[in-house]
């Protein structure tokens, strides 16, 4: 150990043939593959890693895994800046870059430090009586003060632009962890031939394996573990998931678990940075093991300081000494064992230090029976342990100093469906129940079973209860054996003496704090836990917890099992946003529907606009025209004055058919449908139960039992959702069956005085005014294709609208565009379209928008009265058919140069813009170029009594106010004869 | 949480748009005034135990009756309406 701090033949995790550059802090340092940046760092002589939350005191590493509250360092990648990544689980790679948090400007001297000194000041609760007044200073001044003070972790402030990905498995068992109770659990499991799946957090299974060493059924710990895996490796119905943590338990056997896929490779390529698996298992096993404590003393949180368990781990895993001189205080006989192991391994044991009387005191380094640890000296990093014994306080030189107070079941996720752990007096820790997670069964340490042996009997055990349950043959089985030393234990939390003893590191929460949260009357564990923040670091209180609340039994008087656990909830461990949404950013939120005329518009230039997932042309723009609004007057006119094409397949079209389809479509829209001709096609209009409008759109019947119906865009889903409901819960003995059509053809509307003879150059047959009248259709065959033809008109002109197979789409679109170009008229948008449905006051759903009944719109005469339909019934409540209610109006500028906008509300003349005035609201609003004015459509409160009023429509939103006068919806050819024509 | 689709099996409840309890089943009569209709559009008891609630599975399009409680979030079972 000559210099460094490496130890020569130890460390079977790391391999010296592959030394790794990192930078630390700016700092280059070297490691070696299989290093976590904690075993690095400490290889290294790194002793002060970051500093901590609210003290800025100099923090070292504390743990091997997990849990770690200290080491918490940003990855820095490019553009990406993790923050709060635990060192003790990154693994190392060439060329990683790693920055100290928490400090200013340096490690070394950071000028908050000085908060340690105002520590009197700062205990529990500060913030809540110091920053009272001003009121206003809290937002302003206090708060951002504090949290550039205290904090952990920076963001980059960028998009994180890292690759997520997630996944769904299933499995009969899934065992979580793979420690030696998971391993043997997943091994007879296996051999059973259940389909299992084993999570693993670390980097490989073995857990405690890997630290201790213990000899296995004669064999070495790591031979034993060869072996396992071989065989699981051959078991086809295993899968093995190493790096992948199990963050929570949710219903029905579900279970979330992260795994790091790319975040230890150098180079990830296409690699995902982490994905998510949602593991749904019908019985899982958890094998998570068992967290060590620390103890509370003065000064146990110097660099240097460390969990007890985790100076083996670091010893024979990355062949790192903890230090040169370590101490041991742990008031148990794991404790002991530790000291006993550090010293085969060649570490020097300053001492060994157990408040217990009877500890055996003949052992090959220094026994402090009945002692404390009730000091400690060095600021950056431990030098001097203060022992405090029968004979007095002596002065133990020592750079490490190894804690335990003893084991806590890993029982979190037990816990996570509300069950509560019982206390087990016996190892002084919560242990979970049976039955806390339906089908979750705990095994080896994470059920209390505290040796190597018991692990392996009970892991033994827990798959042969659950191959049970899964009705599968349970194999034979001897576990090995191994260890099985008596677990003794004293309870001791904390050491009273002078000085801060820090429970929990991160969040910077002491003794003192816990007993004075007790005093000021937060003496419930959830209260203490809010008031001090004890356990909401990013560790979650993983070491923590357990002595807080011995430390606020005592406080309070109680016992332990009185004062009660806190909640534990999901995640175990911190799981990114990103790596939860994975799958669900941008296109993968909201992927596009596309039309099938797409490419064709872009290529023509058109502004795309969304509908729903759709994307549709906007407007078509010609050279020469500088804004939207001229390429759409343009189309107005046209359409007007020759023809246009518009698609108009994003319509949902559903396909009703059978005997009773039309006494299926009478219950669902309020006119009748049944009594249309074949060859014929009628308006409709769907109310929701509740007697308001839900969609409305046109039906046609294609033969005797074969309906079409269209519904609006937006409203496809629910519409369909709702025709599934109405046929499966109140007529499904009908003879009815119905399908979504939506995508399986393309249809464009062909508008205007010249649509005839445009349709006519494409039919193999033509049409005239009499062969196909207003709302008809026929079977047609476009250019040799089989398709459908409705006169049907949305814009008021002229109009019909052809449908083929969608694989025609294009090329049909194509020569639609081109005949309407030789006829003065071309394709025509989304704008054109909603100002000539507003100029013929066609609505769409800015009208019908849920609140608004058909008495509302005017067509109360739709709800035929000799027959039942949805929504009928409760349509006729008095409230719903009230004048007073808006009613659908038209609205015209007085100045035809008065812009009016959809949402704007509506005033008398003379009314001031206040809620207590408020009339009515626009809904939908354009420039008429045929009409040559703004028009609107709106809700007005008795509006249909209320033609020619001139309103008041004060926009204070968009800073507009203008007059405008109340007219019929319909403003251009009430009659319809252009569409008749 | 994993519903059973008694189309396509069990499922993720992503697969599922929830509607509400089973009592819009049982639409009264036209005339059966106005108590019975506010019953049946907006009165919902909000049970701690068991409850019978509707749901659709919008793959397939089958609405569904799913047995399950409020409490622990056990699902007893779920039958098709048709």
């Amino acid at each position: 150990m000559s210099g460094g701090w490496r130890i020569p033949g130890r460390g079977a995790g790391i391999d010296r043939q592959r030394p790794l550059r990192f930078r630390f802090d700016g700092r280059e340092m070297e490691g070696f593959a299989g290093d976590t940046l904690a075993s690095a760092l400490m290889a290294a002589g790194v002793r002060v890693v970051g500093r901590s939350f609210k003290y800025h005191r100099p923090r070292g590493v504390m743990t091997a895994g997990a849990e770690e509250p200290n080491a918490l360092v940003e990855i820095i990648e490019g553009a990406q800046q993790t923050p709060n990544t635990r060192a003790t689980v990154q693994e190392l790679y060439a060329g990683l870059q790693a920055r100290s948090q928490n400090r200013w400007p340096g490690l070394g001297f950071d000028a908050l430090a000085v908060n340690d000194f105002l520590h009197p000041f700062l205990g529990a609760g500060f913030y809540y009586k110091t920053f009272m007044w001003p009121r206003q200073f809290w937002e302003r001044v206090y708060e951002p003060i504090i949290r550039r003070a205290a904090g952990l972790g920076s963001l980059s402030g960028r998009t994180d632009e890292g690759a997520y990905e997630k996944a769904f498995a299933f499995c009969d068992l899934l065992v979580i962890g793979a420690g030696p109770a998971g391993l043997v659990a997943a091994l007879r499991a296996g051999r059973a031939g259940a389909d299992v799946i084993m999570a693993e957090a670390d980097t490989q299974p073995g857990g405690r394996l890997l630290a201790d060493l213990p000899e296995i059924g004669g064999q070495g710990a790591r031979d034993w573990l060869a072996g396992v895996q071989a065989e699981l490796a051959a078991l086809p119905n295993v899968r093995v998931m190493t790096r992948t943590t199990v963050t929570g338990a949710y219903d029905g056997g579900t279970y979330g678990a992260l795994e790091r896929v790319g975040l230890h490779r150098a180079d990830p390529g296409d690699l995902p940075r982490e994905c998510f698996w949602r593991i749904v298992a019908k019985r899982a096993v958890m094998a998570t093991g068992a967290l060590e404590r620390p103890i509370a003393h003065p000064g146990n949180d110097r660099p240097g300081v460390m969990l007890a368990s985790a100076m083996p781990a670091y010893v024979n895993r990355w062949g790192v000494a903890p230090g040169r001189r370590v101490a041991i205080f742990g008031n148990n006989d794991s404790a002991l064992a530790t000291a006993q192991a550090l010293t085969a391994a060649g570490v020097q044991i300053a001492a060994y230090i157990d408040p217990r009387p009877d500890v055996p005191a003949l052992q090959d380094f220094p026994v402090y029976r009945g002692a404390q640890v009730v000091g400690t000296r060095g600021r950056m990093g431990l030098h001097t342990v203060q022992v405090r014994h029968a004979d007095g306080v002596s002065e133990v030189p020592a750079d490490a100093l190894g804690l335990s107070g003893g084991w806590n079941p890993t029982l979190h996720l037990a816990c996570h469906m509300n069950g509560r752990p019982e206390w087990d007096a016996r190892i002084a820790a919560f242990v979970p129940r049976d039955g806390m997670v339906p089908g979750l069964t705990a095994a080896g340490a994470a059920a209390g079973g505290l040796s190597t042996a018991a692990c392996l009997t009970d892991g033994a055990r827990a798959a042969a209860t659950a191959l049970a349950d899964l009705g599968l043959p349970v194999p034979e089985m001897t576990p090995p054996g191994a260890e099985d030393a008596p677990y003794g234990i004293a309870p001791f939390w904390a050491v009273d003496a002078g000085g801060r003893a820090w429970l929990d590191f991160a969040n910077d929460v002491t003794t003192k704090d816990v007993a004075q949260a007790a005093r000021e009357g937060f003496a419930s564990v959830e209260h203490m836990k809010r008031y001090t923040t004890q356990g909401m670091a990013p560790d979650q209180g993983k070491n923590s917890n357990v002595a807080a609340l011995a430390v606020l039994a005592d406080a309070t008087g109680q016992s332990i099992p009185d004062t009660g656990t806190t909640t534990f909830r999901p995640p175990f461990v911190p799981v990114s946003i990103a790596a939860l949404g994975a799958g669900g950013r941008a296109k993968g939120f909201a992927p596009e529907r596309r039309l099938t005329s797409d490419a064709q518009s872009r290529a023509m230039g058109a502004p795309m606009i969304e509908a729903g997932l759709w994307y549709r042309p906007s407007y078509f723009p010609r050279v020469g025209e500088a804004t939207w609004r001229e390429a759409c007057d343009r189309e107005v006119a046209m359409v007007r004055g020759a023809v246009g094409v518009c698609d108009v397949s994003t319509l949902g079209k559903i396909d009703v058919q059978g005997p009773d389809a039309g006494r299926y479509l009478d219950f669902l829209y309020t006119n009748r449908m049944s009594s249309l001709k074949p060859g014929r096609i009628r308006y409709g209009l769907m109310l929701r139960e509740d007697g308001h409008v839900m969609d409305d759109g046109t039906c046609a019947r294609l033969g005797e039992g074969h309906f079409l119906v269209t519904t609006t865009t937006a409203a496809a889903g629910q519409v369909m959702r709702h025709m599934d409901f109405v046929q499966q819960a109140f007529c499904a003995d009908w003879a009815v069956r119905f399908a979504s059509v939506t995508e399986h053809w393309a249809q464009f509307a062909v508008a205007g005085p010249r649509a005839r003879d445009l349709l006519n150059t494409l039919l193999d047959q033509p049409v005239s005014a009499d062969s196909l009248p207003f709302m008809a259709c026929q079977p047609v065959t476009v250019a040799g294709v089989a398709g459908r033809l409705f006169r049907i008109s949305f814009s008021g002109a002229l109009g019909y609208e052809v449908a083929v197979p969608a694989r025609y789409g294009a090329a049909l679109f194509s020569r639609l565009v081109e005949g309407a170009e030789a006829l003065g008229g071309g394709a025509y948008g989304m704008e054109a379209l909603n100002v000539m449905r507003i100029e013929k006051g066609f609505i769409t759903h800015a009208e019908i928008d849920g609140r608004v009944t058909a008495f509302d719109l005017g067509v109360q005469r739709m709800l035929s009265a000799a027959k039942d339909c949805i929504g009928k019934p409760a349509s006729e409540r008095p409230g719903l058919m009230d004048d007073a209610r808006g009613q659908l109006v038209g609205l015209m500028s007085v100045d035809p140069a008065d812009r009016i906008d959809a949402g704007a509300p509506l005033y008398a003349a003379d009314a001031p813009a206040r809620a207590e005035n408020w009339q009515g609201h626009v809904t939908s609003a354009g420039y008429s170029p045929t009409l040559k004015g703004w028009l609107a459509l709106g809700f007005l409160s008795n509006g249909r009594a209320r033609h020619g009023e001139v309103l008041c429509i004060h926009d204070a939103l968009r800073g507009r106010k203008l007059m405008a006068r109340v007219c019929d919806p319909v403003f251009l050819d009430p009659e319809g004869r252009a569409m008749r024509g | 949480m994993r519903l059973t689709c008694p189309c396509c099996g069990p499922r993720d409840r992503r697969e599922f748009t929830y509607y509400g309890h089973e009592t819009f089943l049982h639409r009264p009569a036209p005339d059966a005034g106005g108590q019975a209709w506010d019953d049946y559009l907006h009165n919902r008891d909000n049970p701690a135990g068991p409850t019978r609630d509707l749901w659709y599975h919008d793959p397939c399009g089958t609405w569904l009756v799913v047995a399950r409680d409020t409490v622990t979030h056990a699902v007893e079972g779920s039958e098709a309406l048709a």
